[in-house]
């Protein structure tokens, strides 16, 4: 392993874990494909951000996508109270339109920078060993990280401080948003600052590995360790392990398929590929997993409705 | 200059563009057809899984026919690999549905993120091996309206037809499934086939759609026209054909705008066209639209703002003389308030309403009196008010000192018809009848 394969892993996992710790929330809230929706309506964030402050500096970028992110959760919310649309339908409308509006801004910013639905798309994990920071340089070690791994190792620190600071309140939000309310935990505000979060990962993530890992990422480690516990802090550290596993993987993934002949692929790519087989592996063999079916008596989690 | 040639591309005159247009405009109406079904169903999302699921599909095609020797470029061979891994994938979503605690977003979200992971690493592998021509593969993610050609067009008109045709036949039988699929099985119906005609549906409508508008907008094609279609009606055959009528408006009229200006993509531009028919529809719509429902919610705040105030001058009037029948004297405003505890506002405001509609006159000494017609219709309310409260007394077991609070919640709906009913159940057909409990 080379310190480009360690650089491209330790961004990718970062990322990943990153996107992990708030798709277990989604998951628990039946929101999964919140984090879809956002990833594709950021684009008009960016692209605004773009034309109004000139130049692709990060924090406008961030500013103007995390912006965006959010009014998606919103505008979704007021479709589905104000006009008694189902939660998807609503959804699908706010995030394909926002992204229309993204690609056509796009298209009018492209006349004077590169700035493409692509890179949104596909990132540049590949590059991230580029743009480097030195930590620190003595005679004997010099250490140097990428600055997408600062991003992302900030990121993930600022969702489990979140994610600490409001265990409780998120996880009684999340489970029971009556009970929550009566309890005066303002599940409301918890759904918007989790939004927020959610929102500013994706952000924060795409910019370095691209929205394709930001989508797997919050979806899948969660799902998947959603099939083999059934305790929520159970379920929050093995989603946040599968998906450094998942990294880990994905990037040994990208290696071999030159090994063997093929071309080499994109990290990101195969790092949701990888995703995928290891859920796979937890359908087919988890403790309620299909293989296990007719061996196991499986006791049913909740009585008949 | 710009309007004449919006003109006459809208009315199909430039050769140029009159192909994509009304491609996309026959493609709007598959998609409205096929997309009222996917929303009464409750998988309005499930088009967005399944556009992504395509993308390997499209990939592996192509690796396929190039290493056999054909060129990659095929486009019924793409579209069948699209078709194959798209179907794949909502095979699997139904499979992880079925067999794990997992719901529906979930099931989605994992096959949408991995295949379309496993897209993209498949088109880069292939952009990457040399001597390839895959570059523009990723057209299929955006679309390219503009270069479409007459195979595509017959391609597309082949999809409205059989979606055309397919909807008449299973009209009653999509109906029941997309409604209550559980008595439609309980009933012998074949719902897993049901499903799978609609499934398989969405599916051509999306695969054909890859190439026209691309593979995130595609997704609104199925979604908007549809939604925005049911804030105008309550029933199935109209919402179908507005919807319809709205994928094809938005496509036609979307397609047109963006051949004015080369900077404009067509995908998108169909995408806010329907995006603005949805916004006119959820404000306007004359079924369910945040307006009219408003309206009507005001409607009634004011029908039953009226009959409290008439009931509880006949209530006052009949509490202050002994003789019957009672005589419309006039009442204090003070008095009023304290009947019903109105805040003062409140009041003004329906005494403002209620002078408006001549139900009651402002004596010179500043107390209320009723009118002929307002007296008349106070008390009418009160008997009915009253003829409700015995029923509920009667046979809902109510106290008579809890029995005031339950009528009102109905009586405001009460018609001549029912009222009629009352009185015959009961027995009843005097002009005035006493309250059962104390006012």
């Amino acid at each position: 392993m080379t310190a480009i394969d360690f650089q491209i892993i330790l961004v990718g996992s970062l990322c990943a874990m990153a996107c992990a710790l708030p798709g277990t929330f989604l998951l628990l809230r039946r929101m999964s494909m919140m984090g879809d929706a956002i990833s594709h309506a950021v684009l008009p964030g960016l692209a605004m951000a773009f034309l109004i402050s000139g130049s692709r500096t990060s924090i406008w970028m961030f500013v103007g996508a995390s912006v965006a992110g959010v009014l998606t959760a919103l505008f979704s919310q007021w479709i589905t109270r104000f006009g008694k649309v189902e939660r998807g339908a609503a959804m699908g409308i706010v995030f394909t339109t926002l992204f229309a509006v993204g690609l056509v801004l796009i298209r009018r910013a492209a006349d004077h920078v590169d700035l493409d639905a692509g890179c949104v798309l596909y990132g540049a994990l590949e590059l991230t060993p580029l743009d480097v920071v030195t930590l620190f340089e003595t005679d004997r070690y010099h250490v140097e990280i990428p600055r997408a791994a600062i991003v992302a190792g900030a990121t993930l620190l600022a969702n489990v401080v979140f994610v600490g600071l409001f265990y409780k309140e998120l996880t009684l939000a999340s489970f029971d948003a009556g009970l929550a309310d009566t309890q005066g935990f303002r599940p409301r505000l918890m759904h918007y600052l989790l939004m927020t979060m959610v929102a500013m990962t994706t952000v924060a993530a795409f910019e370095a590995v691209g929205s394709i890992i930001v989508i797997a990422m919050l979806i899948v480690p969660p799902a998947t360790a959603f099939l083999l516990t059934r305790r929520l802090p159970v379920l929050i550290g093995l989603s946040l392990s599968i998906a450094f596993v998942s990294a880990v993987l994905g990037h040994g993934l990208s290696h071999l398929s030159t090994s063997i002949g093929l071309p080499e692929s994109t990290s990101s790519g195969m790092m949701s590929t990888a995703a995928g087989l290891l859920f796979l592996v937890a359908w087919l063999c988890g403790p309620e997993g299909l293989l296990r079916r007719r061996s196991a008596v499986v006791e049913a989690p909740y009585p008949a409705p | 200059m710009t309007w004449e040639l919006l003109r006459d591309t809208l009315l199909l005159e430039y050769h140029n563009t009159r192909l994509p247009v009304l491609g996309v405009t026959f493609l709007g109406t598959t998609a409205g057809l096929v997309g009222s079904f996917l929303l009464l169903r409750k998988q309005s999302l499930l088009g967005d899984a399944l556009s992504h699921a395509t993308l390997p599909g499209i990939g592996i095609a192509f690796a396929a026919m190039t290493s056999l020797g054909f060129s990659g470029r095929s486009l019924p061979g793409l579209l069948f690999g699209a078709t194959v891994t798209g179907l794949l994938g909502i095979l699997l979503v139904l499979a992880i549905r079925r067999t794990t605690r997992l719901k529906d977003d979930a099931a989605m979200g994992i096959i949408l993120s991995v295949f379309f992971g496993m897209g993209v690493a498949i088109l880069k592998m292939l952009e990457k091996t040399p001597g390839s021509s895959a570059a523009g593969l990723d057209s299929f993610i955006y679309g390219k309206t503009a270069s479409m050609i007459w195979a595509d067009f017959y391609l597309i008109s082949g999809t409205l037809a059989v979606t055309v045709f397919l909807t008449v036949i299973l009209l009653k039988e999509l109906t029941l499934l997309c409604f209550d699929s559980n008595y439609a099985s309980s009933q012998g119906w074949p719902v897993l086939r049901l499903d799978v005609v609609l499934m398989g549906l969405v599916t051509a409508v999306t695969v054909v759609g890859l190439q026209a508008v691309g593979l995130v907008l595609v997704i609104a094609f199925l979604i908007t026209p549809p939604t925005a279609a049911r804030f105008w009606t309550q029933r199935l055959g109209p919402m179908i054909f507005l919807s319809a009528f709205i994928g094809a408006l938005s496509g036609w009229l979307g397609a047109s705008i963006s051949a004015l200006d080369s900077n404009l993509p067509a995908g998108a531009l169909i995408v806010i066209t329907a995006a603005v028919v949805f916004l006119i529809s959820m404000i306007f719509g004359s079924a369910r639209g945040i307006l009219p429902r408003y309206l009507q919610h005001l409607r009634l705040q004011r029908k039953v703002g009226r009959q409290h105030l008439l009931r509880a001058s006949y209530e006052i009037l009949e509490d202050t003389q002994d003789s019957v029948p009672i005589q419309n004297l006039p009442i204090s405003i003070d008095r009023l308030r304290k009947h019903r505890y109105w805040a003062k506002g409140e009041l003004s405001k329906l005494i403002r309403q209620a002078r408006a509609e001549d139900h009651l006159e402002r004596r010179p000494t500043g107390e209320l009196h009723l009118s002929e017609s307002g007296f008349g219709e106070a008390s009418r309310l009160t008997r009915n008010h009253r003829l409700w409260e015995l029923y509920l007394i009667r046979y809902a077991d109510i106290a008579p000192s809890h029995v005031d609070r339950d009528a009102d919640l109905v009586e405001h709906l009460l018609g001549a018809e029912a009222v009629r009913q009352l009185e015959a159940e009961l027995n009843l057909s005097r002009p005035t009848i006493e309250s059962p409990h104390r006012i």
